[in-house]
């Protein structure tokens, strides 16, 4: 039986140390949905999600209420935009129809987020594709909870840098769109290389079309978790502090296979995967960035942190891979910035710059995250930042974004205020030196080689 | 067996034992094991129970233990097993 010291020390992860359960997000394929008629296009999309979705959130809230768990979104992800809407749209503003059915689905059903206004072109784009990133700063000023992402590229096609310059451009004008309320457009774009078809996290969020007609994937979390377990083992070699790190990642991981085995069962919709994932808050100890610290940096930042981090980041992997049948999505620790109450102390003492957290998404779980950039930043300087990005994702045969907040009117040493899980982020410099007669090239930079590796 | 965990924390008073129990037999809520204590005059008990013969559903059980727990200014929170199965056993 179990035993009051474990009843107690999960209930004391759940109340002061802010574990909980991120997000479950059902995907909801939109194939069938397809239609050459804009109208009729979207009452299907409508009438499918509010079908399947319809008790998603009630579903989420009797698990919550019966473990004791807080789950703390209820999501959902649908096939990419571009694809279910080629047919029916003639114009860019034919897709923001599009948004909008899904913004008022959303809604409907009580969802925090919709995601899937999304373009997979890391090759070419189709012309349809090219209709719905340049829908986009439209549509997510229009919307409330619709989230975009593109993928520009993947280790086996190489960076579609025609992609790669018009995001640039469409985050510059999706700042513009939304900049009485601080760019805030620009917090629900991603940007991909080698995007994953099951993430359940926002604003990355779609369901690849390699997936089946509806599937529930579980986001966990737990940075507080971390943080309190390894405060136990202060000054212990890493030996010690790697187990800790690895178990306390399987708890957290069992608790979201449980969630999800449950929602799956109650709404007899197919799990998916858990996403092991560590994603801060800027709820007081709820930060990636105060684990790194309690391993033994003064900062985030500071020398040393690439290989904590590293460090960090496969630890929890391996922790929590055994706790889940299946894992997938973008697994590891996020190091957003507006995100993340240490990562936004860091930035404002002048710890961390956007090159260190350039060079940490390489080792981190997704990219550049949530980071406020002056607004007078060109697009193609925007352009290139994604570049690089991307590059790194592209050889490192990993999954790399770029979520950047050019916040228009403000600059160096001002805040930017997005609110709720969003955060504020004080605006961090960049290069100023000119990337555009690199960027304004055509076409697309080939795929890697996998061999001679050095 | 389908069991739940009730745990009861607050300042100590006279009679949060008796509530609680008293409310389980109500509802046919079987005892499996109790653990309490006071830890500077706040009480602190943890209670694995059998809710295979519960005469109401989960949501009315946690619900009015809740409400019983305000009346005599504690804490009752009721959570089904498996999240601590889960956590701790293999």
């Amino acid at each position: 039986m179990i035993s009051v010291y474990e009843v107690k020390e999960t209930n004391k992860m759940i109340e002061h140390e802010n574990l909980d359960v991120r997000t479950i997000t059902l995907g909801i394929s939109l194939m069938d949905c397809i239609d050459s008629d804009l109208f009729k296009l979207n009452e299907n999309i409508y009438h499918k999600i509010v079908s399947l979705a319809g008790n998603l959130v009630k579903t989420g809230q009797e698990i919550e209420h019966e473990f004791g768990i807080p789950i703390v979104n209820k999501r959902i992800s649908v096939t990419p935009i571009a694809l279910v809407g080629s047919a029916a749209c003639k114009t860019s503003d034919d897709y923001v129809e599009i948004a909008k059915t899904l913004d008022k689905a959303a809604k409907d059903v009580g969802v925090n987020f919709i995601g899937g206004y999304s373009a997979l072109v890391s090759k070419a784009m189709t012309v349809g594709d090219e209709r719905l990133i340049r829908s986009v700063p439209k549509a997510l000023a229009y919307t409330d909870r619709v989230c975009s992402s593109i993928n520009v590229g993947s280790t086996r096609t190489g960076i579609n840098m025609d992609a790669v310059r018009l995001c640039g451009e469409i985050v510059k004008e999706t700042a513009v769109a939304t900049k009485e309320r601080d760019s805030l457009g620009c917090a629900k774009l991603v940007v991909f290389c080698n995007a994953p078809d099951d993430n359940p996290f926002m604003a990355g969020a779609f369901l690849g079309v390699t997936e089946g007609d509806a599937v529930i994937n579980v986001g966990v979390s737990g940075p507080g978790v971390v943080k309190n377990a390894i405060r136990q083992v202060r000054g212990e070699d890493f030996e010690k502090l790697c187990e800790t790190i690895k178990k306390t990642a399987f708890k957290i991981t069992r608790v979201g296979q449980l969630v999800a085995g449950e929602a799956s069962k109650r709404m007899g919709i197919p799990f998916g995967i858990i996403d092991l994932s560590l994603a801060p808050t800027p709820a007081v100890g709820d930060s990636v960035a105060e684990i790194l610290e309690e391993i033994g940096l003064e900062r985030v930042g500071a020398p040393g942190t690439t290989a904590a981090l590293a460090m960090l980041n496969d630890q929890v992997k391996k922790g929590g891979v055994m706790a889940s049948s299946y894992v997938g999505g973008l697994s590891g620790a996020f190091i957003p910035v507006s995100e993340d109450q240490g990562m936004i102390d860091a930035v404002r003492l002048g710890a961390l710059n956007l090159e260190k957290l350039e060079a940490m998404t390489c080792v981190c779980s997704v990219g550049l995250d949530m980071i406020a950039i002056p607004g007078k930043t060109s697009a193609a300087a925007i352009s290139g930042i994604i570049a690089d990005e991307m590059a790194i994702g592209m050889v490192n045969q990993k999954t790399t974004a770029v979520r950047l907040i050019p916040v228009i009117g403000k600059d160096v040493g001002e805040t930017a205020q997005f609110g709720g899980l969003l955060g504020y982020a004080p605006i961090i410099p960049v290069n100023g030196y000119d990337c555009s007669a690199f960027i304004n090239r055509q076409g697309r930079i080939p795929a890697p080689i996998h061999s001679f590796k050095n | 067996m389908k069991k739940c965990v009730i745990t009861v924390v607050g300042k100590d008073t006279v009679g949060i034992i008796a509530k609680v129990c008293t409310y389980l037999a109500e509802t046919g809520i079987n005892i499996l094991d109790i653990s309490q204590t006071i830890i500077d005059g706040y009480f602190n008990m943890v209670t694995i129970v059998d809710v295979s013969g519960a005469t109401k559903e989960f949501r009315e059980y946690s619900d009015e233990l809740e409400a019983a727990g305000k009346e005599i200014g504690v804490i009752i929170h009721c959570q089904r097993e498996e999240i601590f199965e889960k956590m701790h056993r293999l």
